[in-house]
């Protein structure tokens, strides 16, 4: 009887792992498809879905050199740098009183920021570029960095107060008797406990920064300016001449992310569920 | 003097001077969220085109030309469809995923990781890479058409059409968040419940019903509110596909207000759609957070 139940396990669990593959084959099947196109000629016509015979860097040279993806991606790291230390910063600072001191200003605080979470930026983004125009922010790392920040501290803010409620109070108002400062308890009692949402944060508002394209299309005009999303979209507006070449930008863009994410998966996983928890 | 000693006391040990800490934030918020919200009522009153130095007020003009105008109402229904659309599927796909992958077995860990890589990747590149597929000429499904003896689709060459597929292409992209929440969802049910439950002779649809979907119910809260929120956002996604055609058929308002800012220079008008859809989704969120409060105090009390 146990035997029979645990074949059938055996068996059941058999099922489940060609199940896994074949939904797992479904969704490599997109990014199958541009590195296949990314490795052809110019020239190959054969289809998407056969890898090319002889494959040929052509494309990755192109986008390099033409369609400046290297610049794009400096670019593009330098805006997600700096915009995810300040948010990392500015929103624990702010997180730490809200989650402590429920007083109804604090509450009313953190109601505005949880409510710019839902705010779509598109319907905001004509008046904001008329703003950034009026204080020069147009065409500035500055500019983009400061409206990248607003937008994202909002999730920081969400995530650190949920955490930090999470913390013993005790810990606070012993530190308090021994004569720690208010001001001091923070970076020296809850900022060292802080490490794993710290992780979590960084890694959702980084890629949510390295993948933007609305803000950084309004703010950033210039060519010399352009981040990924900006550079790869040029490729596929100019006329669809050189597909290979466009397959390569989106391979490249992609890979960087990609590559992050299969190493630190475990922390990609436990972030989303961060964020989730209410 | 007697201030300034007063103002350190308040600092040293007065609660409330930690507010100071959010400071920074609140600077940006204003700066950033509330300036542009009042300016952008302003500019929906007036004619501006976007880059020039004079404009004049037009008072309510721009509203009621929104009122009459058939993008603005094709934007819209596109945008309930995105946004309701994909919650639906990507919640039947999270949930069926999640089910799948939550015991141990060969390739769960793989599978895994490749469903949940394309919530990794821009929407705009999502829109580009699946570009390749479904285009006309040498696209990747038409080419599996094709070796089967079907005849080519010109799979978005059909407004209606290209939103329910732009609306599948999103539900696949970034079901894989709503499997992880799932999936954490599913391991925070303690295994004696369902032990009870066998116990009491329930059979496999029974458990279901009646323990997992109760207690993942605060799991659903969750993927419901990120998943509306981001489809009534949809932006990258359309500009990619379709860039809002064939037509205007396919625009969500995000794109619509693009088009008429950068294409058409009414940037008034535009401001004016933005603040519509702003409105919108505030009233969405306001209700939708209402009825889920309501619903788990149900289940709790």
């Amino acid at each position: 009887m146990a035997d029979s139940k645990s074949k059938l396990n055996t068996r059941w669990n058999w099922l489940k792992s060609a199940a896994a593959i074949v939904i797992s084959l479904f969704f490599f099947a997109p990014f199958y498809i541009i590195l296949s196109l990314s490795f052809k000629a110019r020239t190959d016509r054969t289809s998407y879905w056969l890898f090319p015979k002889e494959p040929t860097f052509d494309a990755y040279a192109y986008a390099l050199d033409r369609g400046d993806i290297g610049l794009a991606i400096v670019n593009t790291l330098i805006v997600t740098v700096f915009s995810v230390v300040l948010v990392l910063i500015f929103g624990a600072i702010a997180a730490y009183p809200l989650a402590r001191h429920k007083t109804r200003i604090n509450k009313f605080i953190l109601s505005c920021f949880v409510g710019v979470m839902m705010v779509p930026p598109l319907s905001v983004l004509v008046p904001i570029y008329k703003e950034l125009v009026a204080i020069g922010g147009i065409n500035t790392f500055w500019g983009i960095i400061l409206i990248t920040v607003t937008y994202n501290l909002p999730m920081s803010i969400f995530m650190f107060s949920n955490f930090i409620t999470g913390i013993p109070k005790e810990l606070d108002e012993a530190a308090l008797i021994d004569g720690c400062s208010q001001f001091m308890i923070f970076p020296r009692i809850i900022l060292p406990n802080m490490v794993p949402v710290i992780s979590s944060v960084l890694i959702l508002t980084g890629v949510a920064i390295w993948n933007d394209y609305s803000f950084q299309l309004y703010v950033l005009q210039k060519p010399k300016l352009k981040t990924i999303t900006l550079a790869i979209s040029s490729f596929f507006t100019e006329g669809n001449s050189n597909m290979p070449a466009a397959a390569a930008a989106a391979v490249l863009s992609v890979l960087p992310v990609a590559i992050i994410y299969l190493c630190l998966q475990k922390y990609f996983i436990k972030g989303t569920m961060d964020s989730a928890i209410k | 003097m007697k201030k300034k000693q007063n103002l350190g006391s308040f600092l040293s040990s007065d609660p409330r001077a930690l507010t100071l800490l959010t400071l920074p934030a609140v600077i940006l918020f204003i700066s950033f969220v509330v300036v542009p919200i009042i300016s952008g009522i302003n500019i929906s009153f007036t004619n501006w085109n976007g880059y020039s130095q004079s404009y004049s007020y037009v008072g309510f003009d721009n509203y009621r030309k929104m009122v009459s105008d058939p993008q603005v109402w094709t934007a819209f229904r596109n945008t309930l469809i995105y946004g309701f659309g994909s919650t639906f599927i990507q919640t039947i796909l999270g949930l069926s995923f999640a089910m799948l992958l939550c015991s141990k077995f060969f390739f769960r860990s793989a599978a895994r990781t490749v469903i949940y890589l394309p919530a990794m990747v821009a929407q705009l590149i999502i829109g580009y890479i699946w570009y390749f597929i479904v285009t006309y000429e040498r696209g990747a499904l038409n080419d599996i058409l094709v070796l089967f003896g079907a005849d080519k689709v010109d799979w978005m060459s059909r407004g209606m059409r290209a939103v329910i597929i732009i609306t599948i292409i999103n539900s696949i992209a970034y079901c894989g968040k709503t499997m992880i929440i799932f999936i954490a969802g599913l391991q925070a049910i303690p295994d004696m419940y369902k032990e009870a439950a066998s116990i009491d002779g329930a059979n496999g649809w029974q458990t279901f019903r009646n323990i997992t979907i109760p207690m993942l119910l605060p799991a659903f809260t969750t993927s419901l509110v990120l998943n509306i929120i981001g489809g009534l956002k949809m932006f990258g996604l359309v500009v990619a596909m379709t860039n809002g055609g064939p037509g205007y058929a396919s625009h969500s308002l995000s794109s619509l207000i693009n088009n008429l800012y950068f294409a058409n220079q009414q940037a008034g008008y535009s401001a004016a759609v933005g603040m519509f859809s702003f409105a919108f989704i505030v009233i969405v969120n306001v209700l939708l957070n209402k009825y889920l409060q309501k619903k788990e105090m149900q289940y709790n009390g």
